[in-house]
């Protein structure tokens, strides 16, 4: 009997830990946005947060959208042999990187690099007292690091995105000059034919949600790490997958919200 | 009485660490509170700035009772209390002198102009003249405390809870944060509560020395009082004889 009670029993803690931390971060959300008043905190460091959050991220943003834009035009173009004239692959390759790779793909590799980043920095504060040491020192430690983070992400990843989205575009557009047999003028009239401008805004908002996503789940889980070195490598780690497990959610229902 | 910590209790899950923990710091005098490791003394003293809240009890500094401070309220108050942390928690990315300053320029009425000089002189004071461009990453581990101590002492707080300042270090270096210690109540005036587990630093500093024992306060007294406390518990851990605390147990 003694088993299936342990069992139980863990089942059970592991459920209060988890809806206690969901709630830690919960009340962290609210004190960030309180703390969006106290801008002689946040303010001074929001500059430097956009650059390492965004100026930062460009390099790996750009090479992810150079060769999805590559792939996606050698693969239409495969799909589309004999059916479907060929000049269809720029309305592919367009559609497909403003409304979904190119939000989607920056993402899930700036979770890997801004939040594994943010939640190791957070991290350390927390276990090495830094940010015990602020609050000593008068400072709203949610206002002094979270909030220029946060912001930064919303403002920055919309910016890397359409970035992303304008060079996957033009990375197809040179594969299909190279290797398919598609002109620069029939490649751009397929980009042009199904264009709406509003899908640009839906992937700015997309990208907006991933930024505020990243950033703040790389914040919750730095701020609330336990337990030293071993403590921020988990809260790494999990940072990570939780924000790439939120953006594929964020995803779909970005999807049946505005695309229906 | 300037500090007033009563009936304090405080668990971490099962783990009920104050039981009852009361405790007077008077003003001008330098606390030295000592105990085990893992007894607890950490944790007292971070509620004094309301760093932990207690489960029960109060604490109460210049007459405010910290656990039922708002937060602005509380940062208010921290303006008045300088820590030091045990192992100096200095922020990595900011040189010594805009790590002595932060404090600074979180006070209203102290002009931006003012940092540099206010600055010098805390490292002035201890011992650290020119360091004020380095890196953290860049000093010995006395040097980062005493850069804590400078730090604590910028705003020129009325009290100073030092948590375990010579942990780890040699005892040279030891007998310089204790002379630092009495320094800073002689010249500045500070009330300081000191958390330590070295006897020899806590004799030397101390005008009172309470004992942390089980969650709460077994001996609080002069220095010369606890020295001839025949309580199996506290002689024991004073004269480092475990037979002697297991015999009280």
């Amino acid at each position: 009997m003694a088993a299936p009670t342990a069992y139980v029993e863990s089942v059970g803690r592991t459920a209060v830990t988890s809806v206690s931390a969901v709630g830690r971060a919960g009340f962290l959300g609210v004190d960030a946005l309180r703390a969006l008043r106290k801008a002689s905190l946040w303010g001074p460091h929001l500059l430097g947060q956009m650059a390492r959050v965004g100026v930062d991220s460009v390099p790996i943003a750009l090479f992810i959208a150079t060769f999805t834009g590559i792939v996606l035009a050698l693969q239409a173009s495969y799909t589309f042999t004999g059916a479907v004239p060929l000049y269809f692959v720029g309305a592919l390759v367009g559609k497909t990187m403003i409304l979904e790779l190119g939000p989607v793909l920056t993402g899930l590799a700036l979770s890997g690099r801004v939040g594994a980043n943010i939640a190791a920095e957070i991290g350390t504060m927390r276990v090495t007292e830094q940010i015990d040491a602020l609050e000593t020192l008068a400072y709203d430690p949610v206002a002094y690091l979270i909030v220029p983070r946060i912001l930064a992400g919303a403002i920055m990843f919309p910016m890397i995105v359409v970035l992303a989205n304008a060079i996957g575009i033009l990375a197809g557009l040179g594969a299909s000059l190279a290797l398919l047999d598609l002109s620069a003028l029939q490649f751009m009239r397929g980009v042009r034919l199904f264009f709406e401008p509003f899908d640009v805004r839906f992937s700015m908002i997309k990208a907006m949600t991933f930024g505020i996503t990243v950033t703040s789940v790389g914040c919750a889980f730095g701020y609330q790490t336990r337990g030293g070195a071993e403590g921020v490598g988990r809260s790494t780690t999990r940072a990570v997958v939780i924000s790439s497990m939120i953006i594929l959610v964020l995803d779909a229902f970005w999807a049946a919200v505005l695309l229906r | 009485m300037s500090i007033e910590i009563l009936d304090v209790h405080k668990s971490f899950g099962d783990k009920h660490v104050l039981k009852g923990f009361t405790l007077s710091i008077r003003d001008g005098e330098t606390t030295v509170v000592i105990g085990g490791s893992g007894s607890g003394k950490s944790v007292a003293l971070k509620h004094i700035v309301g760093l932990l809240r207690p489960d029960g009890g109060e604490v109460w500094v210049d007459e405010h009772n910290v656990s039922r401070l708002d937060q602005e309220s509380l940062y208010q108050l921290r303006r008045n209390v300088g820590f030091v942390f045990q192992f100096a928690a200095l922020f990595d990315s900011m040189t010594i002198a805009e790590n002595v300053g932060m404090g600074l320029r979180r006070m209203p009425d102290f002009p931006d102009a003012d940092i540099p000089d206010r600055v010098a002189d805390c490292l002035r004071m201890v011992d650290l003249d020119g360091y004020g461009d380095r890196l953290p990453s860049q000093l010995s581990g006395g040097q980062r405390k005493r850069v804590g101590l400078a730090r604590a002492i910028a705003t020129r707080p009325k009290y100073i809870l030092y948590d375990e300042p010579t942990t780890g270090l040699d005892p040279v270096t030891t007998a310089v944060i204790d002379e630092l210690i009495l320094r800073m109540s002689d010249e500045l005036g500070v009330t300081g509560v000191v958390i330590s587990h070295d006897m020899k630093s806590a004799f030397r500093i101390a005008d009172r020395v309470a004992m942390l024992y089980d969650g709460v306060i077994r001996i609080d007294g002069t220095p010369d009082e606890v020295r001839a406390c025949e309580d199996p518990i506290v002689k024991g851990f004073i004269e480092g004889r475990p037979e002697l605390m297991a015999a009280g147990r």
